[in-house]
């Protein structure tokens, strides 16, 4: 979706603040958001795909005015609503209410929390697609807009690009995160030189380079 | 207090354990952040081979160290040099790689870095005191994927004598990033 959370390029929003010996976590509910969407991220009723479009869906205005956690907070109440793990009237008051059945299997245990850190989740697949591009290639960034979630940012479509490498086959986030299924597909760096992407007044030496998957890209 | 009755709803009904969560944190605030990564550039300015190693295959050289997991399956390392400097942002959120430098200031997560990191990476060097001249190539890396990616940078003059030790604690979490160089201890700077 052409969101706000797509701001690479964007003029006017001010400089970058900076805080000496910053904390992790300012606020101890800062914290538990974090540790809480993981937990829950554990039952697999969604996956990181949904979870990240979830935060672009935030409305603009709010999402500018919100910090990060709040922002993350609020796109995981959404999604612990939508899959009825709590209802607004539990939030609002603090209690659970009472329910005919209880959860399906235990909770993400601390044990298991420590396999999760260590193991992670990993999103290449073993999948043996043919690439359909090879390092050195010149490429094309589609022009795509879709309303959906997507990892293509704005700033590159229609543009020139050349593959630097490729990364392999890995879960293509634009169809997973919206029930889609993974379908699995090459993904590469693609170097986009400055003034391919800014114009004349970029320098001529300097490059940006995006992690774009085989769908968004034509052979130029 | 909305965060409380969350969490209370949520462990009342059995959907998690505080055990978890408490891990979790304590995890990010302890046990894993920049010093992680300072390893791995102080290893790879000491060795060769394992620098070798860093840059063709990233995610098992730095599991040399037991580092790696959640937000770093994938990893990338870019090398500085006199002529290149490598930066990285993540323009649509806040992609960063966790085993090595923990998670993220406010700063990187922020609209101004995102947004301009990309179209004025030299003006954002600049706010960070970093003046890159012509003959330098800048590279900014935009983690649109599950790539994760750390910069290994340029390991400052006049450091010859010192130890791996040492040399991992020059190197900050900036400098890793990309908005910063390592600079040497006043002393072992030339006049």
């Amino acid at each position: 979706m052409n969101g706000i959370h797509d701001m690479g390029g964007m003029h006017g929003m001010g400089p970058i603040e900076r805080e000496l010996d910053e904390p992790v976590f300012h606020h101890v509910w800062e914290g538990r958001v974090f540790a809480l969407r993981r937990a829950m991220g554990a039952w697999r009723k969604w996956n990181i795909d949904v979870s990240r479009h979830e935060v672009e869906r935030v409305p603009p205005a709010d999402y500018l005015r919100m910090s990060y956690y709040e922002r993350q907070l609020a796109a995981f109440v959404v999604l612990l609503v939508r899959h009825g793990f709590i209802t607004r009237e539990e939030l609002e008051c603090g209690q659970p209410a009472p329910r005919s059945a209880p959860a399906a299997a235990p909770a993400l245990s601390g044990a298991q929390a420590a396999e999760l850190i260590a193991r992670g989740v990993p999103a290449r697949r073993s999948a043996s697609a043919a690439p359909r591009y090879h390092a050195g290639q010149r490429v094309r960034a589609r022009n795509l807009n879709p309303p959906g979630h997507t990892r293509e940012p704005r700033y590159v479509r229609g543009k020139l690009g050349l593959i630097d490498r490729n990364h392999g086959v890995f879960v293509f986030p634009d169809s997973n995160a919206h029930g889609l299924g993974e379908k699995p597909q090459h993904l590469y760096s693609v170097r986009f030189a400055a003034r391919e992407l800014w114009g004349d007044a970029a320098a001529a030496q300097d490059a940006v380079y995006v992690d774009l998957w085989d769908d968004h890209l034509e052979p130029a | 207090m909305r965060v409380k009755a969350l969490e209370s709803v949520l462990t009342a009904n059995g959907l998690v354990d505080r055990a978890a969560l408490d891990l979790l944190i304590d995890t990010y605030e302890r046990r894993v952040g920049p010093r992680n990564g300072a390893r791995v550039v102080a290893r790879a300015w000491v060795d060769s081979a394992y620098k070798a190693r860093l840059i063709e295959h990233a995610d098992a050289a730095i599991a040399e160290f037991g580092f790696g997991g959640m937000q770093g399956e994938h990893m990338v390392v870019v090398e500085n040099t006199a002529n290149v400097h490598n930066l990285v942002v993540c323009t649509l959120c806040s992609c960063y790689p966790w085993p090595v430098l923990g998670l993220p200031p406010v700063w990187y997560k922020s609209a101004p870095y995102r947004s301009r990191a990309v179209i004025d990476p030299r003006g954002v060097l600049r706010e960070f005191g970093l003046e890159l001249g012509e003959e330098v190539e800048v590279r900014v890396w935009d983690s649109t994927a599950e790539l994760r990616y750390l910069v290994l940078p340029e390991r400052p003059a006049g450091t010859l004598a010192m130890s791996e030790t040492e040399l991992a604690a020059l190197v900050t979490r900036d400098a890793m990033v990309g908005v910063a160089r390592v600079t040497a201890p006043r002393e072992n700077r030339q006049p």
